[in-house]
């Protein structure tokens, strides 16, 4: 390793490493370049219903519309163009994805740190709720939250912070134990700072990094979770159609051989997931000391 | 080993009365019970009977007394649509559900342990690296979608399977199973793979991991220099030694199945309690709902239980821990 690099370059550099990784990286930038700018860039507006044409549903990949139009990824029961369909649908799904997760790390955060803080009977209380929480799948626990509150964007972005905090609260806390029993925890002390300065300015930013990598690889659990749970019907309304509900939408057409309805949205739910999830695993082993 | 036993016995007992006060919170406090147990299509007169007869006139305390007391005498109020007892209906599909799981753990730890081992033993070739990649693919790949693209190739495309339902079915002990059945097998054999999917990536990761630390161990190295045939050092010294905690997680992940059990019966038409629990979901059955969930909790706790025991019999680690 070159002493000279600054930390920010040695990491770019470890990272750029593994080529895979990097491509993932490449194709994760893409997406999310492709889902923020959806609405300028996609060819049709999906949902407005001026822009479609009955005529023209169910085509398959590659036909032309009435109007001229090729439909590369073919279109669905009500004419409407699935790559247009499909962007859209990421955008939904990767903010309803990253939105929760950075709700639920910042509540795991703070009560993490609140219980490594407080111990005693504080902490146990705290950790025998996240121990009870974790004992029960994600998926049964959002079922069953949405399936009594009902649906709507709010209420999913609730059960899936729901369902995450638990696990960050978890990892916050042990991490937040090792360092508050540091040296420079104890020179804090000496040097007479508050509890709360202690806290958010030493301690937190050693836990922090971890944390984030944690955080990005459960981008990808929030996306599959809140996809499954829109395709059972759960999740969010058809007016806000993410991934998962296109992906049920075209369910009934599979079983006609029109699989293109289906099997695209699945495609980019897929590459999305897998793109994080492989920049995540390359994150956690160059952010690992033991493995340099 | 019994003071094991008992303390954890009543660490379930514990998690029992809160998962039951959690519900009962969300179904009495959040939300208005008369909405949620009452049939909405009920009349004036039928209303204010169920309400006295489900004590909702009374003080908190009092409803949750009667609530507990129903819910452990398996009385959980009537289903709006079928007109049966909630209890009965998700019993009667509990069978098919367990049926469903276990085939899936069997599939998952049939193919998971022996491809897990391999990786582990061939760390480095590109049957190591394929079966990784395999893994990272079936973690990544959303349940639903793999079982839509099962049903695209197998039963639209190939015509081999078919899509729905549970096939022929036997009675064992009055028990209807379909895995003794031809048909029944054809049936099962798109679920199963479909559920035992994300099983199988987990245990072969977990698998893998525990050989490539067991090779390393000295006890590895002395039966080898023992002499002992390389197959039998897999066998008895590698094998025997990762089996505990693979088994463990297998046991712990039954749980998860069931719960990941009401997708794949949804998309398969799989007559279990967990395509139950959404077709009660979309038509607002909430007894049905509320039972699922007293009936889901009872399962995992008594999954909880019975894989800790286990786990002390086999690890005398585990009861000194607890008893310090």
């Amino acid at each position: 390793m070159n002493a000279a690099l600054s930390p920010a370059r040695e990491l770019t550099a470890g990272y750029a490493r593994d080529r895979i990784a990097l491509s993932a990286l490449w194709v994760l930038c893409a997406l999310l370049l492709a889902a923020l700018a959806a609405p300028w860039i996609t060819p049709q507006d999906p949902y407005d219903l001026a822009q479609l044409d009955i005529l023209d549903a169910r085509l398959a990949p590659g036909e032309a519309s009435s109007a001229g139009y090729t439909y590369w990824l073919g279109s669905d029961g009500q004419g409407r163009d699935m790559l247009s369909a499909i962007l859209h649908g990421l955008r939904i799904s990767l903010g309803v994805g990253v939105l929760s997760t950075l709700a639920a790390l910042a509540l795991g955060l703070a009560v993490g740190l609140a219980a490594a803080r407080a111990s005693g009977w504080i902490d146990a209380l705290i950790m025998r709720i996240v121990d009870l929480q974790l004992s029960f799948p994600s998926i049964l626990v959002a079922l069953i939250l949405l399936a009594l509150t009902g649906q709507g964007v709010d209420k999913i972005i609730i059960a899936l912070v729901i369902v995450q905090w638990a696990y960050y609260a978890r990892t916050v806390r042990a991490a937040a134990l090792v360092e508050l029993h540091r040296e420079y925890v104890d020179a804090a002390v000496c040097a007479g700072y508050g509890g709360a300065r202690i806290l958010f300015r030493h301690v937190l930013p050693n836990v922090l990094p971890p944390l984030t990598v944690v955080a990005t690889v459960q981008v990808a659990h929030a996306i599959a979770l809140e996809a499954t749970l829109s395709f059972l019907g759960l999740g969010l309304p058809i007016t806000e159609p993410s991934l998962g509900l296109l992906i049920a939408n075209g369910y009934a057409y599979l079983l006609a051989g029109q699989y293109w309805i289906s099997f695209f949205p699945g495609i980019a739910l897929l590459v999305t997931i897998v793109a994080i999830n492989l920049v995540g695993d390359r994150l956690k082993d160059v952010l690992n000391p033991r493995l340099k | 080993m019994l003071n094991f036993v008992l303390r954890r016995l009543g660490q379930s007992a514990l998690t029992l009365v809160v998962m039951s006060l959690l519900v009962f919170a969300g179904v009495y406090a959040i939300g208005n019970p008369v909405d949620i147990l009452i049939n909405p299509q009920a009349d004036q007169a039928e209303i204010a009977r169920t309400i006295a007869q489900l004590g909702l006139d009374r003080p908190l305390w009092q409803q949750y007394w009667i609530f507990l007391r129903g819910a452990f005498g398996g009385d959980f109020g009537v289903s709006f649509v079928a007109n049966v007892p909630a209890i009965t209906l998700i019993l009667e599909r509990l069978p098919a559900t367990l049926e469903l799981a276990f085939v899936a753990m069997l599939i998952a730890i049939a193919l998971g342990i022996p491809l897990g081992l391999l990786a582990g033993l061939k760390l480095d070739s590109w049957i190591g690296r394929g079966i990784m990649a395999g893994s990272i693919l079936g973690f990544s790949l959303p349940t639903f979608w793999v079982g839509l693209m099962l049903i695209m190739v197998f039963s639209v495309q190939l015509g081999w399977l078919p899509t729905t339902g549970r096939g022929a079915t036997v009675d064992v002990f009055g028990i209807p199973v379909s895995f003794l059945t031809w048909d029944g097998l054809r049936h099962l054999a798109l679920p199963a793979t479909n559920l035992a999917l994300f099983e199988l990536s987990l245990l072969l990761r977990l698998t893998r991991a525990g050989t490539r630390e067991a090779m390393l161990q000295d006890y590895v190295r002395y039966a080898r220099a023992k002499g002992v045939a390389e197959h039998n050092v897999v066998r008895v010294h590698v094998l025997r030694n990762i089996l505990i905690p693979v088994i463990t997680i297998a046991g712990l992940e039954l749980g998860s199945l069931i719960a990941f059990a009401v997708v794949t019966e949804t998309i398969f038409a799989w007559p279990g309690m967990g395509k139950l629990l959404i077709d009660s979901i979309n038509m607002l059955d909430r007894p049905v709902i509320v039972a699922y969930l007293l009936v889901i909790v009872f399962l995992f706790i008594l999954i909880n239980l019975l894989v800790d025991l286990c786990y002390a019999a086999l690890d005398p680690r585990v009861r000194l821990k607890g008893s310090r």
